[in-house]
């Protein structure tokens, strides 16, 4: 059965890996539906979180395919449950009237945004949540608005297992047989 | 080692020599022209074979790697140069070839603006690169270089590109210094066999009733053939071989029970499919080797030992995966072995051996036959070489005739394409067998289809008075092509029938002396004739027409369902 799947990647930062990475998706023609990179908390290393709609199985065997790159510290792959998200959006609106704009500005109490930018011809939204929620405000709280644009971010996550991944790349380092 | 003063190509050169790297393969163009001059200075440490089209260079590399153990280096120019290796670069990451492969690119600056032979070889080799990286200073050229050796030659091998921009060749380097490398931060390549799964996969072969083991590439690759025989004898498990791996179990020993795999050896497959312990060492369960993976070893546990993590449960669950290198495996698992003996279950090889004889291989080496078949030609090479020969095979039902009837007595002997399935690979892949083992037979065997892929290659083959024996098995067709087409096709005859050149009066305008024969005498004596002859020799064999590969793995089946014929039109 298909469902939504989150790899972590640890790599090193370097020119051409992301291709390197994101060509092994389309080997396996599967769609990669958020990607971000970012540096980390881990010296020297770089994240990717990557995620897919795959079976387990494929997306296990494609954790395994990139985890052999050279420069891959880590793969890591999670369930839905496993992880904590967000997404950021921006919504940019067109305000021809003090009515407008004071119907933009009433969403900002009911639905957690806030104005991050006013000019005098529109306003741009900004507003933090899951990928759905953003979409759903979208179609839901804005359809009596010009909206002109509305961009969305990755999603970044955090992950609700605690093990530390010094000690998986320490135990790791332990195991390799030298020649 | 440490210079001052020099040029990147200098560098280059140096860098290869510090890896040892007494030979390259190559075509010169204006982006790697410096490092061509380079090389002038340095002709007593390294020379060059000059291929006729950059693939040969590169397969020329493959032969050159599997023959002496050691990395291949081959190098082209930017542009047309670099697209021309890609065949043999992804032949050499499917068959785990250590290999470096060269490409000069043009200058930094002009990247991205489509200068004259300007391509983007990086982004194009990477999903056909072990590992790849594009040299744009002079400064990245040492520590670059020794990280491609490392990194191709350690772990489960592969094909390392390195694309070197012509200002990097010609920029000065103040202080070279070269340390070959012994480790990457975060590359993993060897790991130490986890000693809970090498127990359970001992105690798994003990109490076998029937096991059998089928052993890859990657048992040669990790040298442990020595490790395989023990193990085989200890417990007198019967062996089959992957083509690849043919080589890694003595076709002399009464446990080889031959090749598995569609057109493997019936007792190969037969054994496969009744075992109830498979050990599977250093393969990848290849669909050429599987079948249908739901039907392969149904009655098997398996034990999978791979090097390489990402092999494990890809295609076939193991009951017990171990990543590790397969002799360190080996020698664990031998440690813990009972010696049994196992006579009902070994003399089934027997059996199964009989049933083929009688069934195909009595037919396939019939020296009375009114025709030549290629079985009978390859068994007549085999038969008068000596211990030692290396076997290179091109691609089709010359690559079959080849592996189930040359004598596979010796490490390393057998040299052909096997993931990829690469035409034209064996003339050039020859040549850089020849180059890395002197003194000893070359038997290059190709079908005229394959020949024509890369037959410019004779070139090299005069200019370096190589002694490589080429036998075409000239049967006027793509011969494989003709026998899908007659099996599942209805026979529709289309694109297979060949109008072939006179391969005696191509080989002669290459002075490389030449017969054809049509018979088992004239075959005899012109064997008699390649093997007392130094240098080159080419034997033209104008064998059956029509004649198929059997046995067959049946289409949706697997190694259960191997037969003797096939009727036509079915599948």
């Amino acid at each position: 059965m298909k469902k939504k799947y989150t790899f972590l990647i640890y790599t090193e930062n370097h020119i051409g890996l992301l291709n390197r990475i994101s060509i092994i998706f389309t080997r396996h023609k599967v769609n990669v539906e958020t990607l971000n990179t970012s540096s980390c908390v881990h010296e020297g290393l770089h994240s990717f979180v990557i995620t897919i709609i795959s079976t387990l199985e494929q997306a296990k065997h494609l954790a395994k395919c990139i985890e052999k790159q050279v420069e891959v510290a880590k793969v890591f792959l999670y369930r839905e449950d496993q992880i904590i998200s967000q997404c950021l959006a921006l919504y940019k609106i067109a305000v021809d009237s003090k009515d407008t704009l004071r119907r933009i500005k009433s969403l900002v109490d009911t639905w957690n945004v806030r104005i991050f930018e006013q000019e005098e011809e529109f306003v741009v939204l900004e507003k933090t949540g899951t990928q759905a929620n953003l979409e759903m405000f979208l179609k839901n709280n804005l359809r009596d608005f010009d909206v002109r644009e509305f961009i969305q971010s990755a999603r970044i996550i955090v992950t609700k297992p605690m093990g530390k991944l010094q000690d998986v790349l320490a135990r790791r380092d332990e195991a390799e047989e030298r020649e | 080692m440490r210079y001052n003063n020099i040029s990147g190509a200098e560098a280059i050169t140096l860098a290869l020599i510090a890896e040892n790297v007494d030979i390259v393969f190559g075509y010169p163009g204006g982006a790697n022209l410096p490092i061509y001059d380079s090389f002038y200075n340095h002709g007593e440490k390294i020379s060059h074979i000059l291929l006729r089209h950059e693939q040969g260079a590169v397969h020329a590399a493959e032969g050159y790697a599997e023959a002496s153990g050691k990395v291949g280096v081959c190098m082209a120019t930017s542009g047309p140069g670099a697209t021309n290796l890609l065949t043999g670069i992804a032949d050499a990451m499917l068959d785990s070839v250590p290999i470096v492969c060269i490409t000069g690119q043009v200058n930094s600056e002009d990247l991205g603006y489509d200068a004259f032979q300007e391509t983007d070889v990086v982004g194009f080799s990477m999903p056909v690169t072990k590992w790849n990286y594009q040299i744009t200073t002079a400064d990245e050229i040492a520590e670059t270089i020794a990280k491609a050796f490392y990194i191709a030659r350690s772990g489960r091998p592969g094909p390392v590109l390195l694309d070197i921009t012509k200002n990097a060749q010609l920029s000065i380097i103040k202080e070279f210094e070269y340390h070959q490398c012994t480790k990457i931060a975060n590359y993993h390549p060897k790991w130490k066999p986890i000693v809970d799964k090498i127990d359970t996969a001992a105690a798994l072969l003990n109490n076998a009733e029937r096991p059998f083991m089928v052993v890859g590439h990657g048992a040669l690759i990790s040298k442990c053939r020595d490790e395989v025989r023990t193990l085989a004898e200890k417990l007198n498990i019967p062996v089959g071989c992957t083509l690849k791996g043919l080589t890694a179990f003595s076709s002399d020993s009464p446990l080889f029970a031959g090749m598995v795999g569609l057109h493997g050896n019936y007792a190969a497959n037969m054994m496969t499919n009744e075992c109830d312990v498979l050990l599977a060492v250093g393969m990848r369960f290849a669909d050429r080797v599987t079948g249908n993976v739901k039907k392969y070893a149904p009655k098997a546990k398996i034990i999978h030992i791979d090097i390489d993590f990402a092999e494990l449960n890809k295609v076939k669950r193991a009951y017990v995966p171990i990543n590790a290198d397969a002799k360190s495996a080996l020698k664990l698992i031998n440690e813990r072995i009972t010696p049994k003996e196992n006579p009902k279950w070994v003399e089934k090889i027997a059996f199964y051996r009989q049933t083929e004889l009688e069934k195909i291989i009595n037919h396939d080496l019939d020296p009375n036959a009114e025709e030549l078949r290629m079985g009978r030609v390859v068994d007549a090479v085999s038969s008068r070489l000596p211990m030692g020969a290396v076997c290179v095979t091109d691609v089709g039902q010359n690559q079959m005739a080849a592996a189930r009837y040359f004598r596979h007595t010796v490490s390393d002997c057998l040299i052909t394409s096997g993931g990829l399935g690469t035409m034209g690979f064996a003339l050039p892949a020859a040549i850089g067998a020849a180059n890395a083992i002197q003194g000893c037979n070359i038997v290059a065997f190709m079908g005229d289809g394959g020949f024509q892929m890369t037959m410019e290659e004779l070139g090299a083959i005069m200019q370096y008075r190589l002694p490589i024996k080429v036998i075409i098995l000239n049967n006027k067709y793509l011969g494989m092509i003709r026998q899908l087409q007659d099996l599942y096709y209805k026979g529709h005859d289309y694109f297979k029938e060949l109008q072939n050149p006179d391969f005696v009066k191509i080989a002669a305008a290459y002075d490389i002396p030449a017969r054809r024969v049509t018979t088992q005498s004239e075959l005899n004596q012109a064997v008699e004739d390649m093997l007392t002859t130094p240098g080159p020799f080419l034997i033209e064999a104008q064998v059956e027409k029509n004649t198929n590969i059997y046995p067959v793995i049946k289409t949706g089946g697997s190694a259960g369902d191997q037969v003797f014929e096939l009727p036509k039109n079915q599948e």
